[in-house]
């Protein structure tokens, strides 16, 4: 267990060394003027000019080498200090902690509602591989894991906000304004969830074990429970760490979708503005999240699966 | 999660909350949907938020017409000597923190303006000073457009207290109908009736803005019933939303030119007939009507219809004409090769355009523009970058041909713009390799002269150089579309993008 964190702190640390230097090195490497980039940004198309990006250019000292501006980096971040964003001029902290807020209730919110729709309909299909339900899941998963989110998404407005009426259309601000992106990233992740499930069962199923189980007299309620259940649980909650690229990769467009301000929504932004600090910041908060869940699910596999705790 | 909730200093505001009427229905709030995103605290990059929704002003306004009004300033003068300009400030204005708006506060709001990207740096301003109660600004030279420099919105004037060590904008303390409640950047803000502002009480209590960058989204949220004002709608769904029966759509022409940028300095564009001829082949009725959804939006000139003074009412529709364009880049020497695509001394017609997405419409134009062209024997590569690299383009001149979109009324005088753009080096946003001295005698003399005849005559002329030699070749005009949910009556759209008129709406149910 100690060496499983211990690991995971490890690879924390390489990832944030690794994330920094990559994303400084990618948009030091885009092609284009800097002081100009982040001009727009600040500015807007209207009133980026040559005195405005020379300006930002003496102002954030861009004309320094690429080393120094690196190393300075690299020197606050083993300070924990992330910067100041170049085009708001807010610390990066500041701007991470209200977009990484926004974006762990989204991302949150999505993973419950897969978590109670998707396993528990792959279960149920589990129960009669090959029926007609079982290959209409198939292909109803399928389908919803090949549309697009944003087709989802909008799919959901025009039905839930413009025909209904019921929840608002994008915002921020209360929980009804969480429904519908939460929404749209569940049914994707759902789509997936509920197939690993449904195969782990049905694998489950056909064990020796189960098949004990069920000789040495268990009645059927325990040996789901206790035998099936928790045997089809590793996969299914191992899996979860894969869906988290989905999920990433999902609120960047669902967040841009929906007016969501989160940190997808803002790493966009940073990436067209140039806005170095801002890139690392949300890259590296990307990246720690993944680390962190990852040691989560690590975990949780541990405490589902006893065999695991043995030293191989 | 962490609110940014910036007006802690100010919560000890006198806002006189009517007590006995909090047992009626919940307030009601009128939502404002726009594409733009609040990128910050300061006036520089996002003072036309605060601006637009009636929370800071300036001192000068404008009406329906887009003519100066008076706003916090009550009136003005111009010395004799024709450089110094008294502002005389609206008697009882207060700001939103309680304190009263002094001539010290404006003046030290538009000196810290002065000093930020935007058109009042770009003003031959010479001090701006508080003096016996009056707001004096002179200028290096007689500069009659100076009341339109202080209408922009990087000079809204903010209470002394909104400033923050070393200058930095800390909190939003205007002086307008409005009073910030809750921000939280990008996305949103709250705000409600300010019960000391100067002008009539406005009928509608609390307001909040909402940035939706994607135009189906907006749409969707007209549509709902989630928003009462939702601006610049995207093209694809205007026509949709003018057919609900609980939507009033407004669609007024704005002074925004999307234009091709030419670097006159190449062979391929320093001949007039060759930007004649690139001009001729553009089909911009067609991607008028197909693309942009308005048919009335196809640019004869640079100058559109919602500028009376400087649009030339005369022209003729701008039509394609293929062959007249083939037979002017013959003349021109460049003569079609195997490929069909045209060179002259064993150089092709071989350039790339710079294009940005910050407007949506821009790439699609762009391709059309690509197919366009090539029909004339032009091949154009497409790059669709940041806005920025434009001007450094332009500034190293690296550039060979951009489409953009220029707003003209940046400040409500279309000269402040004319003289950033085609100069005698050019402009960043506008010609490239390209000056004429008559152009600039005639913006010299307008800049003096006061006279509106003397000025409208100036503007014709300056009109009519740019259309005769082409330094940039008009594409289409801006249509402003705005949809208005009928809960609200008295809604209007102001086609200088100043304001939206909050304060004269009121609710119809």
């Amino acid at each position: 267990m100690i060496r499983a964190v211990g690991a995971r702190l490890l690879q924390a640390a390489l990832v944030a060394m690794a994330v920094g230097v990559a994303c400084f090195l990618m948009v030091r490497l885009l092609p284009g003027d800097m002081a100009y980039r982040v001009a727009a940004g600040r500015y807007g198309m209207d009133h980026v000019n040559t005195a405005a990006a020379e300006a930002v250019r003496a102002e954030l000292g861009l004309d320094r080498p690429w080393w120094q501006l690196l190393g300075a980096w690299l020197g606050d971040l083993a300070r924990f200090d992330l910067g100041v964003s170049l085009v708001s001029g807010d610390r990066v902290v500041e701007e991470l902690s209200v977009y990484l807020g926004h974006t762990l209730l989204l991302a949150v919110v999505a993973l419950l509602l897969s978590a109670l729709v998707g396993p528990p309909i792959g279960v149920l299909l589990a129960m009669r591989p090959g029926s007609a339900a079982d290959r209409t899941g198939l292909a109803v998963g399928a389908v919803l894991r090949a549309v697009p989110a944003f087709v989802i998404g909008l799919v959901l407005m025009m039905v839930f906000a413009v025909q209904l009426g019921w929840l608002p259309a994008a915002g921020v601000g209360g929980w009804r304004e969480v429904v519908l992106p939460a929404t749209t990233l569940a049914i994707g992740l759902a789509a997936v969830s509920s197939r690993v499930a449904r195969d782990a069962m049905v694998a489950v199923a056909q064990a020796p074990y189960l098949a004990f189980a069920r000789t040495k007299g268990l009645p059927e309620g325990a040996v789901i429970r206790r035998h099936a259940l928790r045997n089809a649980a590793v996969p299914v909650t191992a899996y979860l760490g894969v869906q988290l690229v989905t999920l990433v990769e999902g609120v960047v467009i669902v967040e841009t979708l929906f007016a969501w301000p989160g940190i997808g929504h803002a790493l966009v932004h940073a990436v067209v503005a140039r806005d170095v600090p801002m890139v690392q910041g949300t890259a590296l908060a990307m990246g720690l999240i993944f680390v962190a869940l990852n040691g989560a699910v690590d975990l949780a596999c541990l405490a589902i699966d006893p065999r695991r705790r043995r030293p191989a | 999660m962490k609110r940014r909730t910036l007006l802690a200093s100010i919560a000890a505001a006198p806002v006189a909350l009517p007590g006995t009427a909090r047992a009626q229905a919940p307030v009601r709030t009128l939502r404002v949907v726009t594409p733009w995103e609040i990128g910050g605290l300061d006036p520089a990059r996002s003072g036309y938020v605060f601006q637009r929704m009636q929370i800071a002003e300036t001192l000068v306004g404008t009406d329906a017409a887009g003519a100066l009004v008076p706003l916090l300033a009550r009136a003005w003068r111009l010395d004799a000597d024709r450089l110094a300009w008294r502002f005389a400030l609206r008697a009882g204005a207060t700001f939103h923190d309680g304190t009263p708006v002094t001539a010290e506060a404006v003046a030290a709001a538009l000196v810290r303006a002065r000093a930020q990207p935007g058109p009042l740096a770009q003003a031959p301003v010479e001090a701006i000073t508080a003096e016996a109660g009056e707001v004096v600004v002179r200028t290096r030279q007689p500069f009659l457009s100076l009341p339109a420099f202080l209408a922009h919105s990087g000079a809204i004037v903010l209470a002394p207290a909104s400033y923050g060590e070393g200058g930095a904008v800390r909190a939003i303390i205007g002086s307008g109908p409005y009073r910030l409640t809750d921000l939280l950047a990008p996305q949103r803000l709250d705000a409600e009736r300010f019960a000391g502002w100067w002008g009539p009480a406005p009928a509608i209590e609390r307001v909040s803005y909402l940035a939706v960058g994607r135009g189906e989204t907006r749409a969707a949220m007209a549509e709902g019933g989630q928003a009462e004002i939702v601006t610049t709608l995207a093209p694809e769904t205007v026509d949709r939303l003018r057919r609900n029966a609980r939507l009033d759509v407004v669609t007024v022409p704005i002074p925004r030119t999307r234009a091709l940028k030419l670097n006159a300095s190449l062979p391929f564009f320093s001949d007039v007939r060759v930007r004649r001829a690139v001009a001729l082949a553009l089909d911009r009725e067609g991607m008028a009507r197909a693309l942009l959804r308005s048919p009335e939006g196809a640019a004869n000139q640079f100058f559109p219809p919602a500028l009376p003074d400087w649009h030339i009412a005369d022209l003729p529709p701008p039509r394609r004409d293929l062959a007249a364009a083939q037979r002017l880049l013959d003349e021109a020497g460049w003569r079609a090769g195997p490929d069909g695509i045209r060179a002259r001394d064993g150089r092709a017609f071989r350039v790339t355009l710079r294009t940005f997405t910050d407007r949506p419409e821009l790439p699609v134009l762009a391709t059309a523009i690509q197919g366009q062209l090539r029909e004339a024997g032009i091949d154009l590569q497409v790059a669709i970058v940041n806005s920025g690299e434009i001007p450094a383009g332009h500034t190293d001149g690296t550039l060979e041909m951009a489409l953009y979109a220029r707003n003209l009324a940046l400040v409500p005088d279309p000269l402040g713009t004319v003289l950033q753009d085609f100069g005698a080096q050019g402009g960043e946003w506008g010609a490239m390799g390209w000056s004429s001295p008559e152009l600039l005698a005639a913006a010299a003399r307008m800049g003096e002269e006061a006279d509106p005849a003397a000025r409208r005559a100036l503007a014709q002329r300056i009109a009519r150089i740019l259309h005769d030699d082409v330094p940039v070749i008009p594409v289409a005009w801006y249509d402003y579309p705005v949809a208005f949910s009928r809960r609200t009556a008295g809604g209007s759209v102001d086609p200088l993008e100043i304001s939206y008129r909050i304060a004269g709406m009121r609710w119809a149910d």
